[in-house]
């Protein structure tokens, strides 16, 4: 049962998550988020951070393991009680996590899913309900005037915005972001983790987000774990993280690592084209 | 094969298994052209001449004449209507069939992992719903709205309304599985992003599902019109309404000229229906 008075947002005990074929992409896990806090996700492609991500908002099961949200274990969650824990959890990808054909309005009421019901939803899509809270988050992402607009006509960075404004009309206790900003400018970059962090300090929400660029990472972050091979290969105060360790996540090819950022990405999108 | 790849297409590979298949082919040709009774002497005999001479000039000039032409009206329209039931019953049948057939929604991938993960029974049932959805296409569109007519005729008498039964059954069978293919191809990533937020299916298909599958959705149904269209006509042959029964009364009676004229009636109509569908998806 949910303790409120807690401060355990997240707890992993020797969490293995193997997929088809032997392929072991998280090695005993164990982790402990605290709420409120604010962590960065950094390693290298195929670490497993996307996959730890789809367990942290419950949307794949871990082989083995315990995983508690909040006091309650996630193993014993079905139906109802899943999507009502899902709902608590925010999440933000990289790129095409939003509906392209749908207007920026759905996309962004679309974090209501979890509250309304069904039928409310469908009817939703021909009179949009709520539409003071769609501009409302619309305007806290900075751009309130495309509200009506069609997703898909959007820039890379405005999507992104607006998933933001999707998490915010969801406001979820936890705010997951897996590489939130690979497919955006270095600029535009760090005004998207400013205001991820924004959104955590003054809502006091915990924040988990995994970042390709390391600079993001300890810049703006408190706590840092390193993820190489689906195991924790370090989980510091940013203060205690060496240039060695660093290296050593990376297997020494940290300070090219601007590179194989652009070609994971690729890799990403090419590796898993339909859901399986 | 492409360019890039010669080695695969070259004559100098070992391999015997092209040599056979070409025989095959050919050989499936030679026996079909034999067993198909395909006889092109047909053309340069007398008789044959003759029928043929008989038929194409009994056909014109057309009977346009407005006593017949306002005969034809009703099974006009009668045609276009069994072509509209028809595609809305196969749209309620394929449907939700299609849906229950695409496996990425009922049975595999992320929007099913967390949920049937150490639950063997609810896998096994949907495992079994799927089977059955995907049997049930296949069982409809396997046979042909030709034959669906000739049954319903039997089951439920003459008229339209086996016509439009035929189609939707058949036709059914054809959406369903075409829309779980459609569903299928939707990219998943915006699903998954849906699912996290905590929809349940129904929402995850009504906001990611159908809107990215929509256009395709859209135009294959509209297609599925134009040929039932066409189709209603054939089934008439068998007694099932519309202009086809005209056209096999008409024939019986060896008055081509009307036979012309509801060919042209035809033609108009499926390039009217053609029009208007492709009006329908521009605006998508
Ligand atoms: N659905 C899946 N089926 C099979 N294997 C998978 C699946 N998802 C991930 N994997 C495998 O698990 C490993 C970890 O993948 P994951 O996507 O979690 O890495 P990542 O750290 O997010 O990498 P990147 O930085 O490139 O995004 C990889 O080896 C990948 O091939
Ligand atoms: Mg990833």
């Amino acid at each position: 049962m949910r303790t409120v008075n807690s401060t355990q947002q997240y707890r992993l005990a020797e969490i293995r998550k193997v997929f088809a074929r032997d392929q072991v992409a998280l090695d005993r896990i164990v982790l402990t988020v605290c709420r409120g806090e604010r962590v960065a996700l950094i390693g290298p492609s195929g670490a497993g951070k996307t996959t730890l991500f789809r367990l942290l908002n419950c949307t794949l099961r871990p082989t083995s393991g315990k995983l508690w949200i909040d006091d309650e274990d996630v193993e014993s969650l079905n139906g109802k009680d899943l999507r009502r824990t899902r709902s608590r959890i925010g999440s933000v990808y990289q790129q095409h996590n939003l509906v392209p054909r749908l207007r920026v309005i759905h996309n962004v009421l679309a974090g209501q899913l979890g509250r309304w019901a069904t039928l409310q939803s469908l009817l939703s899509l021909f009179k949009p309900a709520d539409v003071e809270i769609a501009r409302q988050a619309l305007q806290q992402v900075g751009m309130p005037e495309k509200l009506l607009e069609r997703t898909d006509e959007l820039s890379g960075g405005q999507q992104q915005r607006v998933a933001i404004a999707r998490v915010l009309v969801q406001n979820p206790d936890v705010i997951l972001a897996d590489e939130p900003v690979s497919s955006v400018d270095p600029s535009l970059a760090s005004t998207i983790v400013r205001l991820l962090i924004e959104i955590s300090q003054n809502r006091h929400k915990t924040l988990i987000v995994s970042l390709h660029s390391v600079d993001l990472a300890l810049a703006y972050f408190p706590r840092v774990i390193g993820i190489k091979e689906g195991r924790v290969s370090f989980d510091l105060e940013t203060s205690k993280i060496t240039e060695g360790m660093l290296e050593d996540l990376y297997s020494g090819n940290f300070r090219d690592h601007s590179m194989t950022e652009a070609i994971s990405e690729r890799v990403q999108s090419v590796a898993y084209p339909s859901v399986g | 094969m492409k360019e890039s790849n010669p080695s695969l297409i070259r004559p100098s590979d070992k391999s015997f298994f092209p040599y056979i298949f070409t025989a095959l082919f050919v050989l499936a040709f030679v026996d079909s052209w034999r067993r198909a009774d395909i006889d092109p002497v047909v053309f340069f005999e007398k008789k044959g001449q003759e029928a043929l001479w008989k038929f194409l000039t009994g056909m014109f000039p057309p009977d346009v004449s407005w006593n017949f032409i306002s005969l034809m009206l009703r099974p006009a329209l009668e045609t276009i209507q069994i072509s509209l039931w028809g595609t809305l019953i196969a749209v309620a049948i394929g449907f939700p069939l299609g849906l229950l057939g695409t496996h990425t929604l009922a049975v595999r991938g992320i929007l099913n992992d967390a949920e049937l993960q150490g639950a063997p029974v609810r896998r096994g049932m949907r495992y079994g719903l799927y089977f059955l959805a995907r049997g049930l296409l296949s069982l409809f569109r396997s046979i042909p709205e030709f034959v669906w007519a000739f049954m319903f005729v039997r089951a439920v008498g003459l008229g339209p309304f086996p016509g439009v039964l035929a189609i939707g059954v058949a036709y059914g069978g054809m959406l369903g599985k075409v829309y779980s293919e459609i569903f299928e191809a939707v990219n998943y990533r915006p699903l998954e992003a849906l699912q996290s937020v905590g929809a349940n299916k129904l929402q995850i298909f009504f906001y990611g599902w159908f809107p990215q599958a929509l256009p395709n959705f859209v135009s294959y149904t509209l297609y599925r019109w134009e040929c039932a269209v066409r189709a209603s006509a054939i089934l008439g042959l068998v007694g099932a309404g519309g202009l086809g029964q005209q056209i096999e009364i008409s024939m019986r009676m060896f008055n081509f000229n009307e036979v012309l004229t509801i060919l042209i009636i035809l033609f108009m109509m499926v390039a009217a229906v053609d029009y208007i569908s492709a009006k329908t998806r521009a605006m998508l």
